[in-house]
Protein backbone atom coordinates (compact mmCIF):
# COMPACT_ATOMS: atom_id res chain seq x y z
CA UNK A 1 0.00 0.00 0.00
CA UNK A 2 2.51 2.57 0.68
CA UNK A 3 4.81 1.13 -2.01
CA UNK A 4 1.57 1.97 -3.88
CA UNK A 5 1.48 5.73 -2.60
CA UNK A 6 4.97 6.62 -3.25
CA UNK A 7 4.52 5.41 -6.87
CA UNK A 8 1.46 7.47 -7.19
CA UNK A 9 3.57 10.49 -5.84
CA UNK A 10 6.54 10.17 -8.19
CA UNK A 11 3.65 9.69 -11.11
CA UNK A 12 1.92 13.13 -10.31
CA UNK A 13 5.26 14.70 -9.90
CA UNK A 14 6.22 13.86 -13.41
CA UNK A 15 2.85 14.62 -14.39
CA UNK A 16 3.84 18.18 -13.13
CA UNK A 17 6.95 18.23 -14.61
CA UNK A 18 5.32 17.71 -18.02
CA UNK A 19 3.55 21.42 -17.60
CA UNK A 20 6.86 22.70 -19.03
CA UNK A 21 6.39 21.76 -22.47
CA UNK A 22 2.47 23.87 -21.67
CA UNK A 23 1.91 27.30 -23.11
CA UNK A 24 2.22 28.95 -19.75
CA UNK A 25 5.71 27.62 -19.50
CA UNK A 26 6.88 28.34 -23.00
CA UNK A 27 5.97 31.81 -22.29
CA UNK A 28 8.01 32.12 -19.17
CA UNK A 29 10.61 30.89 -21.20
CA UNK A 30 10.48 33.22 -23.90
CA UNK A 31 10.15 36.32 -21.28
CA UNK A 32 13.48 35.23 -19.45
CA UNK A 33 15.30 35.40 -23.12
CA UNK A 34 14.00 38.94 -22.76
CA UNK A 35 15.38 39.14 -19.26
CA UNK A 36 18.33 37.66 -20.13
CA UNK A 37 18.76 41.08 -23.19
CA UNK A 38 18.28 42.85 -20.05
CA UNK A 39 20.78 41.57 -18.03
CA UNK A 40 23.31 41.51 -20.90
CA UNK A 41 22.76 45.12 -21.38
CA UNK A 42 23.47 45.72 -17.47
CA UNK A 43 26.68 43.90 -17.84
CA UNK A 44 25.58 42.01 -15.30
CA UNK A 45 28.08 38.49 -15.56
CA UNK A 46 26.37 35.14 -16.59
CA UNK A 47 27.29 32.76 -13.34
CA UNK A 48 24.86 35.97 -11.62
CA UNK A 49 22.07 36.00 -13.84
CA UNK A 50 21.39 32.41 -13.52
CA UNK A 51 22.21 33.00 -9.69
CA UNK A 52 19.59 35.45 -9.45
CA UNK A 53 17.35 33.56 -11.67
CA UNK A 54 17.41 30.52 -9.31
CA UNK A 55 17.66 32.52 -5.98
CA UNK A 56 15.32 35.33 -6.67
CA UNK A 57 11.95 33.11 -8.30
CA UNK A 58 9.87 36.36 -9.69
CA UNK A 59 10.04 38.02 -12.88
CA UNK A 60 9.25 41.87 -11.39
CA UNK A 61 11.65 41.75 -8.62
CA UNK A 62 14.45 40.67 -10.97
CA UNK A 63 14.10 43.52 -13.00
CA UNK A 64 13.90 45.70 -9.87
CA UNK A 65 17.09 44.12 -8.41
CA UNK A 66 19.25 44.23 -12.22
CA UNK A 67 17.94 47.94 -11.72
CA UNK A 68 19.27 48.65 -8.12
CA UNK A 69 22.38 46.64 -9.27
CA UNK A 70 22.69 49.40 -12.20
CA UNK A 71 22.15 52.10 -10.19
CA UNK A 72 24.80 51.32 -7.51
CA UNK A 73 21.98 51.32 -4.75
CA UNK A 74 23.34 49.77 -1.28
CA UNK A 75 22.01 46.89 -0.28
CA UNK A 76 19.26 48.51 2.03
CA UNK A 77 17.88 50.27 -0.55
CA UNK A 78 17.73 47.48 -2.94
CA UNK A 79 16.11 45.12 -0.21
CA UNK A 80 13.59 47.88 0.53
CA UNK A 81 12.53 48.09 -3.27
CA UNK A 82 12.50 44.62 -4.00
CA UNK A 83 10.30 44.01 -0.56
CA UNK A 84 7.82 46.43 -1.63
CA UNK A 85 7.48 44.84 -5.03
CA UNK A 86 6.82 41.23 -3.71
CA UNK A 87 4.41 42.24 -1.06
CA UNK A 88 1.76 40.35 -3.72
CA UNK A 89 3.72 37.14 -3.20
CA UNK A 90 2.25 36.77 -0.21
CA UNK A 91 -1.62 37.11 -0.86
CA UNK A 92 -0.55 34.79 -3.34
CA UNK A 93 0.49 31.83 -1.87
CA UNK A 94 -1.84 32.00 0.95
CA UNK A 95 -4.71 31.81 -1.84
CA UNK A 96 -2.84 28.75 -3.03
CA UNK A 97 -1.86 26.56 -0.01
CA UNK A 98 -6.00 25.89 0.77
CA UNK A 99 -5.81 24.70 -2.80
CA UNK A 100 -2.86 22.24 -2.67
CA UNK A 101 -2.08 21.12 0.85
CA UNK A 102 -3.48 17.81 1.84
CA UNK A 103 -4.77 16.61 5.06
CA UNK A 104 -0.93 15.82 6.39
CA UNK A 105 1.06 18.19 4.22
CA UNK A 106 3.69 19.28 7.13
CA UNK A 107 4.38 23.11 6.87
CA UNK A 108 7.95 22.86 5.98
CA UNK A 109 7.43 21.04 3.03
CA UNK A 110 4.79 24.13 2.00
CA UNK A 111 7.45 26.73 3.31
CA UNK A 112 10.05 24.66 0.80
CA UNK A 113 7.80 24.80 -2.29
CA UNK A 114 6.85 28.15 -1.67
CA UNK A 115 10.15 29.99 -3.65
CA UNK A 116 8.35 28.54 -6.39
CA UNK A 117 5.31 30.10 -6.31
CA UNK A 118 5.38 33.16 -8.79
CA UNK A 119 2.53 34.42 -11.56
CA UNK A 120 3.55 31.58 -13.98
CA UNK A 121 2.86 28.50 -11.07
CA UNK A 122 0.53 30.04 -9.63
CA UNK A 123 -2.23 30.57 -12.95
CA UNK A 124 -1.00 27.16 -13.93
CA UNK A 125 -0.97 25.50 -10.57
CA UNK A 126 -4.86 27.23 -10.43
CA UNK A 127 -5.95 26.06 -13.14
CA UNK A 128 -4.81 22.67 -13.41
CA UNK A 129 -5.19 21.09 -10.14
CA UNK A 130 -8.72 20.71 -9.85
CA UNK A 131 -8.34 17.87 -11.51
CA UNK A 132 -5.53 16.35 -9.93
CA UNK A 133 -6.51 14.10 -6.64
CA UNK A 134 -6.44 16.36 -3.42
CA UNK A 135 -3.31 14.28 -1.50
CA UNK A 136 -1.13 14.52 -5.05
CA UNK A 137 -1.50 18.11 -5.99
CA UNK A 138 1.49 18.64 -3.82
CA UNK A 139 3.97 16.51 -5.39
CA UNK A 140 2.24 17.91 -9.04
CA UNK A 141 3.40 21.18 -8.35
CA UNK A 142 6.43 20.78 -7.02
CA UNK A 143 7.22 18.69 -10.37
CA UNK A 144 6.29 21.70 -11.81
CA UNK A 145 7.27 24.55 -9.98
CA UNK A 146 10.32 22.90 -9.29
CA UNK A 147 11.47 21.66 -13.22
CA UNK A 148 10.38 25.57 -14.26
CA UNK A 149 12.77 26.79 -12.05
CA UNK A 150 15.80 24.66 -12.75
CA UNK A 151 14.65 24.91 -16.81
CA UNK A 152 15.01 28.80 -16.70
CA UNK A 153 18.43 28.67 -14.91
CA UNK A 154 19.74 26.90 -17.77
CA UNK A 155 18.01 28.37 -20.13
CA UNK A 156 19.62 32.20 -19.32
CA UNK A 157 22.92 30.45 -18.94
CA UNK A 158 22.48 28.98 -22.26
CA UNK A 159 20.58 31.99 -23.95
CA UNK A 160 23.04 34.60 -22.25
CA UNK A 161 25.68 35.37 -25.46
CA UNK A 162 22.91 34.74 -28.47
CA UNK A 163 20.33 37.58 -27.05
CA UNK A 164 22.32 40.44 -27.83
CA UNK A 165 22.12 40.09 -31.45
CA UNK A 166 18.23 39.77 -31.91
CA UNK A 167 15.98 42.37 -33.89
CA UNK A 168 14.16 44.94 -31.70
CA UNK A 169 10.87 43.53 -32.94
CA UNK A 170 11.42 39.95 -31.69
CA UNK A 171 12.79 41.95 -27.88
CA UNK A 172 9.78 43.75 -28.01
CA UNK A 173 7.29 40.85 -28.95
CA UNK A 174 8.77 38.87 -26.22
CA UNK A 175 8.38 41.59 -23.60
CA UNK A 176 5.12 41.86 -24.56
CA UNK A 177 4.05 37.86 -23.84
CA UNK A 178 4.34 37.96 -20.32
CA UNK A 179 1.18 40.84 -19.92
CA UNK A 180 -0.64 39.16 -22.59
CA UNK A 181 -0.33 35.49 -21.20
CA UNK A 182 -1.37 36.79 -17.91
CA UNK A 183 -4.51 38.75 -19.00
CA UNK A 184 -5.98 35.64 -21.22
CA UNK A 185 -5.08 32.59 -18.96
CA UNK A 186 -6.14 34.66 -15.32
CA UNK A 187 -9.32 35.32 -17.13
CA UNK A 188 -10.05 31.97 -18.56
CA UNK A 189 -8.84 29.78 -15.46
CA UNK A 190 -10.93 31.47 -12.67
CA UNK A 191 -13.10 29.94 -11.14
CA UNK A 192 -14.46 32.35 -9.12
CA UNK A 193 -16.10 35.37 -10.62
CA UNK A 194 -14.25 37.46 -8.09
CA UNK A 195 -11.61 36.66 -9.87
CA UNK A 196 -12.67 38.37 -13.24
CA UNK A 197 -13.93 41.41 -11.10
CA UNK A 198 -10.62 41.48 -9.47
CA UNK A 199 -8.73 41.15 -12.55
CA UNK A 200 -10.72 44.50 -14.26
CA UNK A 201 -10.73 46.89 -10.89
CA UNK A 202 -7.01 45.89 -10.53
CA UNK A 203 -6.04 47.05 -14.19
CA UNK A 204 -8.00 50.27 -13.75
CA UNK A 205 -6.64 50.77 -9.98
CA UNK A 206 -2.97 49.66 -11.45
CA UNK A 207 -2.41 53.11 -13.35
CA UNK A 208 -4.77 55.25 -11.24
CA UNK A 209 -2.13 54.17 -7.84
CA UNK A 210 0.68 54.55 -10.19
CA UNK A 211 -0.48 58.11 -10.94
CA UNK A 212 -1.72 58.81 -7.27
CA UNK A 213 1.05 57.09 -5.05
CA UNK A 214 3.98 55.79 -7.04
CA UNK A 215 5.83 54.57 -4.47
CA UNK A 216 2.90 52.12 -3.03
CA UNK A 217 1.34 51.72 -6.31
CA UNK A 218 0.84 47.78 -6.65
CA UNK A 219 0.37 47.47 -2.64
CA UNK A 220 -3.02 49.78 -2.85
CA UNK A 221 -3.79 48.52 -6.42
CA UNK A 222 -4.17 45.11 -4.60
CA UNK A 223 -5.59 46.21 -1.96
CA UNK A 224 -8.35 48.93 -2.55
CA UNK A 225 -9.13 47.03 -5.93
CA UNK A 226 -9.48 43.33 -4.76
CA UNK A 227 -11.26 45.03 -1.47
CA UNK A 228 -13.57 46.53 -3.86
CA UNK A 229 -14.60 43.94 -5.74
CA UNK A 230 -14.72 41.61 -3.18
CA UNK A 231 -17.04 43.44 -1.15
CA UNK A 232 -19.11 44.03 -4.71
CA UNK A 233 -19.05 41.10 -5.84
CA UNK A 234 -20.48 39.84 -2.07
CA UNK A 235 -23.19 42.00 -1.62
CA UNK A 236 -24.32 40.88 -5.03
CA UNK A 237 -24.32 37.22 -4.28
CA UNK A 238 -25.83 37.67 -1.13
CA UNK A 239 -28.66 39.63 -2.32
CA UNK A 240 -29.11 36.68 -5.07
CA UNK A 241 -29.44 34.27 -2.16
CA UNK A 242 -32.06 36.85 -0.70
CA UNK A 243 -34.23 36.97 -3.76
CA UNK A 244 -34.56 33.22 -3.99
CA UNK A 245 -34.99 32.58 -0.45
CA UNK A 246 -37.79 35.18 -0.62
CA UNK A 247 -39.54 33.90 -4.24
CA UNK A 248 -39.72 30.42 -2.79
CA UNK B 1 27.59 51.27 -15.07
CA UNK B 2 27.99 49.42 -12.08
CA UNK B 3 28.75 45.44 -11.72
CA UNK B 4 29.25 43.69 -8.05
CA UNK B 5 32.37 41.80 -7.78
CA UNK B 6 33.20 38.21 -5.93
CA UNK B 7 31.33 36.99 -2.84
CA UNK B 8 29.80 40.42 -2.43
CA UNK B 9 27.77 39.60 -5.50
CA UNK B 10 25.72 36.75 -4.52
CA UNK B 11 26.03 38.36 -1.02
CA UNK B 12 23.94 41.23 -2.57
CA UNK B 13 21.73 38.57 -4.84
CA UNK B 14 20.38 36.72 -1.75
CA UNK B 15 19.72 39.09 0.87
CA UNK B 16 18.02 42.11 -1.59
CA UNK B 17 16.89 39.51 -3.60
CA UNK B 18 16.19 35.84 -2.65
CA UNK B 19 15.23 36.92 1.22
CA UNK B 20 13.62 40.14 0.34
CA UNK B 21 10.81 37.90 -1.85
CA UNK B 22 10.78 34.75 0.40
CA UNK B 23 9.85 36.43 3.30
CA UNK B 24 6.35 37.08 2.00
CA UNK B 25 5.96 33.50 0.29
CA UNK B 26 6.91 32.18 3.82
CA UNK B 27 4.13 34.82 5.65
CA UNK B 28 1.85 33.67 2.81
CA UNK B 29 2.35 30.19 4.00
CA UNK B 30 1.79 30.87 7.28
CA UNK B 31 -1.72 32.63 6.37
CA UNK B 32 -2.87 30.56 4.05
CA UNK B 33 -2.22 27.18 6.65
CA UNK B 34 -5.19 29.00 8.60
CA UNK B 35 -7.50 29.66 5.36
CA UNK B 36 -10.33 27.20 4.90
CA UNK B 37 -10.94 27.08 1.00
CA UNK B 38 -14.39 27.59 1.10
CA UNK B 39 -14.12 30.76 3.22
CA UNK B 40 -15.48 34.45 2.92
CA UNK B 41 -11.24 35.62 4.04
CA UNK B 42 -9.85 33.19 1.30
CA UNK B 43 -12.29 34.90 -1.30
CA UNK B 44 -11.20 38.49 -0.08
CA UNK B 45 -7.39 36.78 -0.40
CA UNK B 46 -7.88 35.61 -4.11
CA UNK B 47 -9.22 39.10 -4.73
CA UNK B 48 -6.50 40.91 -3.59
CA UNK B 49 -3.67 38.43 -4.92
CA UNK B 50 -5.73 38.73 -8.58
CA UNK B 51 -5.97 42.48 -8.20
CA UNK B 52 -1.85 43.28 -7.06
CA UNK B 53 -1.52 40.86 -10.60
CA UNK B 54 -3.36 42.98 -12.48
CA UNK B 55 -1.60 45.65 -11.27
CA UNK B 56 1.37 44.63 -12.52
CA UNK B 57 0.27 43.37 -15.24
CA UNK B 58 -0.95 47.25 -16.67
CA UNK B 59 2.63 48.68 -15.49
CA UNK B 60 3.81 46.18 -17.80
CA UNK B 61 1.73 47.36 -20.40
CA UNK B 62 1.68 51.56 -19.90
CA UNK B 63 5.39 51.48 -18.89
CA UNK B 64 7.65 48.91 -20.72
CA UNK B 65 11.45 49.08 -19.99
CA UNK B 66 13.73 47.95 -23.27
CA UNK B 67 12.19 48.08 -27.16
CA UNK B 68 8.82 49.32 -26.18
CA UNK B 69 9.73 52.23 -23.95
CA UNK B 70 10.11 53.99 -27.21
CA UNK B 71 6.87 52.22 -29.14
CA UNK B 72 3.41 54.63 -29.11
CA UNK B 73 0.72 53.57 -26.18
CA UNK B 74 -1.66 53.82 -28.68
CA UNK B 75 -0.11 50.50 -30.69
CA UNK B 76 0.53 48.65 -26.93
CA UNK B 77 -3.37 49.68 -26.03
CA UNK B 78 -4.41 49.15 -29.06
CA UNK B 79 -2.62 45.34 -29.99
CA UNK B 80 -4.24 44.57 -26.09
CA UNK B 81 -7.95 45.52 -27.48
CA UNK B 82 -7.65 43.87 -30.96
CA UNK B 83 -6.27 40.50 -28.65
CA UNK B 84 -9.42 40.55 -26.47
CA UNK B 85 -11.54 41.24 -29.27
CA UNK B 86 -10.31 37.93 -30.57
CA UNK B 87 -10.08 35.89 -27.52
CA UNK B 88 -13.92 36.51 -26.45
CA UNK B 89 -14.91 36.10 -30.32
CA UNK B 90 -12.94 32.64 -30.30
CA UNK B 91 -14.73 31.46 -27.05
CA UNK B 92 -12.18 32.29 -24.76
CA UNK B 93 -8.90 30.52 -26.23
CA UNK B 94 -5.61 32.07 -24.48
CA UNK B 95 -3.69 30.80 -27.54
CA UNK B 96 -5.79 32.92 -29.86
CA UNK B 97 -6.11 35.76 -28.17
CA UNK B 98 -2.38 35.79 -27.49
CA UNK B 99 -1.68 35.22 -30.44
CA UNK B 100 -3.97 37.96 -31.88
CA UNK B 101 -2.69 40.65 -29.63
CA UNK B 102 1.15 39.72 -30.47
CA UNK B 103 0.77 39.35 -34.01
CA UNK B 104 -0.92 43.54 -33.74
CA UNK B 105 2.05 44.71 -32.02
CA UNK B 106 4.40 43.18 -34.04
CA UNK B 107 2.51 44.56 -37.37
CA UNK B 108 2.60 47.88 -35.79
CA UNK B 109 6.38 47.88 -34.70
CA UNK B 110 7.30 46.58 -38.58
CA UNK B 111 4.93 49.75 -39.94
CA UNK B 112 6.54 52.37 -37.54
CA UNK B 113 9.99 51.11 -38.74
CA UNK B 114 11.51 49.27 -35.52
Amino acid sequence: MDQENSASHAHWFLVGMRGIVSLPAIILMLSFIGFCALTVQAGIPVEQVVFMTGMVWALPAKVILVGSIMAGANLLTAFVAVTLSSVRLMPMVAALVPEIRGRQTPTWLLLFLSHFVAITAWVYAIEKVADVPRERRVAFFAGFGITLVLANMLLVAVAYRYVATFPPIVAGCLFFLTPVYFLASIWNSARHRVVHIALILGLVAGPFFYWLFPEFDILLAGLIGGTVAWAGERAWRLRRVANEEGGR
Amino acid sequence: MTSLEGWWAYAFIAIAGWLATDIWRWLGVVAGNRLREDSEVLNWVRAVATALVAAVVAKLILYPTGVLETSPLWLRLGSIIVGAAAFFAAGQKPAVGIATAILALAAGLYWLGF
